[in-house]
């Protein structure tokens, strides 16, 4: 019998790793560690520090002396009309993509053969990564003068419909690309398969022995829909808020192409940090929505939002 | 009264929620069959409907675009990079974090997460932050190392939850058996992750072609493909042109995913799908 030959020094490397799983996986860890601490955390941190630098109005330069005065600023009535604008869209596109989500969520999860359901699957995720700009791009022809909406209002002779619609103060506008209603269509649309396939992964999980349960008690469907399935479909409907809510906190291309106008925080950001040059303020304002996503974060947590992410 | 529950556990819906679910799926394509059906319009100026007649014309007119094909390319190279990097990063982090817990792994899932989670204008202008007190010229390089940025987290949920599915045995029989570490990687762990790898690639591919938030914020001169698409909405002219080039970008984001689902079909999930 031949002794067994000298490991190689790859084979020796490879054991020496594995009798130290620490020192492994610190190896592994590094490049990922790397790159997102210094790139992501350090640029980050380092945003959120300028936020206390002063801009000077006068010759439009930042110096830095720390100041909290750009976040004093954030509370300007103007600033805070932003906050407010922007927190009444997201809270209101939340609101809405849920109540849309919820059928099609409902039927893909207890309604359908798996061969459907694959369908549904399919038909919700291909227009969820389908590119956001050509998204808002349809909107924008499918709102114009002369564009799809608009022809088939006349078609159904619904004209008189979207005027009056038009007329609410609020959500109206001269016509629908440039009012409050369109603005709200367009995140809905966009955001809407980010609320489904949570709610469907909820919805899925009910065991049918619960449903069984409450039709044998007595109860209708309706009250079996109200009292047993919309209780245990809140986490769903928390996880899939967390998106809608902060995707829209945080845009600025839909503000900018749709609705009237007027700041949005994301084209606020956008403008200080830009034409403004003010990149102190453009900091503070950045943390508004990391505040109130964390703000919001903590209330769907309590709604066991992360159990159903 | 007793709910309609068939013996396979589908329900049969009522005709209101039938026609709210399949209300909601066409909702959700409406737009899109918009765009496929704009790019072939005979109009110069596409906002009128219905479209008066269909022609192939433009897509000749913007594959003679210079700033089309630049763009289609810079986009093509940007993606592949980003995905490269995303690919390495999210394996490694994948292999390090799903089997043991130790202290902070917490905090490192939360941190792959942040530059997905938080708005892409904090993400993109904190980057550009950071490149500028470096001293890094924005450019190809700065828009490759945003998009790679927020797409480890997507290899990573792809790769990790296929590791969790791979027995550890099959590691250690390898190395029992005498091969090294590289050996172990090549012939064991990698053809085990390769379609979950390839999904987690394919999604990273298509969410870094059309990524437009951080890039506005870290292109510096270089025009990518969605940055070229906002500038000529902002600026309508060449409106035939921007259909077609709308549709091809929609197609190019829509077809991995499509493969992306095909590869991971049968008990492994793709991320997203809440499974």
């Amino acid at each position: 019998m031949t002794p067994p030959s000298a490991p190689t020094p790859m084979r020796r490397i490879a054991s020496m790793l594995y009798r130290r799983p620490n020192f492994y996986l610190l190896l592994l860890l590094t490049p990922p560690l790397l790159w997102f601490g210094i790139i992501y955390i350090g640029s980050l941190l380092s945003l959120l520090w300028q936020g206390f630098y002063t801009f000077d109005d006068f010759t439009m330069t930042v110096s830095t002396d720390l100041t909290l005065q750009n976040f004093v600023n954030l509370f300007q009535p103007a600033n805070y009309d932003i906050i407010l604008r922007t927190l009444g869209m997201a809270i209101a596109v939340t609101l809405f993509s849920a109540l849309l989500a919820f059928p099609v969520a409902y039927y893909m999860a207890r309604c359908c053969s798996e061969r459907m359901k694959a369908v549904f699957y399919i038909g919700v995720m291909l227009p969820m990564w389908a590119s956001y700009i050509v998204k808002v791009y349809a909107w924008t022809l499918l709102l114009s003068k002369d564009g799809v909406l608009y022809w088939f209002a006349s078609l159904l002779h619904l004209d008189g419909v979207v005027d009056a619609l038009l007329q609410l103060p609020g959500i109206g506008g001269k016509t629908l690309s440039t009012s409050n209603l369109g603005r709200f269509l367009v995140f809905t649309y966009i955001w809407l398969p980010f609320m489904i396939l949570p709610i469907q992964a909820v919805l899925e999980r009910l065991p049918p022995s619960v449903l069984q349960a409450s039709a044998d008690l007595g109860a209708t469907p309706r009250q079996t829909l109200l009292h047993v399935i919309l209780p245990l479909a809140v986490p769903g409907v928390a996880a899939g808020s967390i998106f809608t809510f902060s995707l829209t906190l945080g845009d600025y291309i839909v503000p900018q192409l749709v609705g009237p106008p007027g700041y949005f925080l994301g084209s606020m950001v956008y403008a200080q940090q830009g034409a403004i040059g003010n990149m102190p303020m453009a900091a503070a304002f950045t943390l508004v929505p990391i505040v109130l996503i964390a703000v919001y974060l903590s209330i769907v947590k309590r709604m066991g939002a992360f159990d159903a992410l | 009264m007793r709910s309609d529950l068939t013996a396979g556990g589908a329900e049969s819906p009522s005709w209101l929620l039938r026609l709210a679910a399949w209300g909601g799926l066409v909702f959700l394509h409406f737009p899109i069959l918009i765009i496929l059906l704009y790019a072939f319009n005979t109009e110069e100026a596409a906002f009128s409907f219905p479209p008066k007649g269909f022609t192939l014309h433009w897509f000749s007119v913007a594959f003679g675009r210079e700033d089309v094909l630049e763009a289609i390319g810079l986009s093509l190279k940007i993606a592949c990079l980003a995905t490269v990097i995303a690919m390495v990063l999210g394996t490694l982090a994948a292999a390090a974090l799903y089997r043991r817990s130790f202290f902070g792994k917490e905090s490192l899932t939360l941190m792959m997460v942040l530059p997905i989670a938080l708005p892409g204008i904090i993400t993109g202008l904190a980057l550009l932050n950071g490149f500028k007190q470096l001293g890094i010229e924005p450019g190809v390089l700065t828009i490759v190392i945003g998009h790679a940025t927020f797409c480890v987290v997507i290899v990573y949920n792809n790769v990790v939850a296929r590791f969790r599915r791979t027995s550890y045995s099959l590691i250690e029989a390898s190395m029992d058996l005498g091969a090294d570490g590289w050996q172990t990687f090549r012939y064991i762990i990698l053809p085990n992750l390769s379609s979950a790898l390839l999904a987690g690639g394919m999604l990273a591919f298509a969410l870094s072609f059309d990524e437009l938030i951080v890039t506005t914020f870290t292109a510096g001169h270089e025009k990518p493909l969605p940055l070229w698409l906002l500038n000529q909405l902002t600026r309508p002219r060449d409106v035939p042109v921007t259909n077609v080039v709308a549709m091809l970008v929609m197609l190019v984001t829509m077809v991995p995913v499509l493969l992306a689902y095909l590869l991971s079909r049968g008990g492994d999930s793709v991320a997203g799908s809440g499974k």
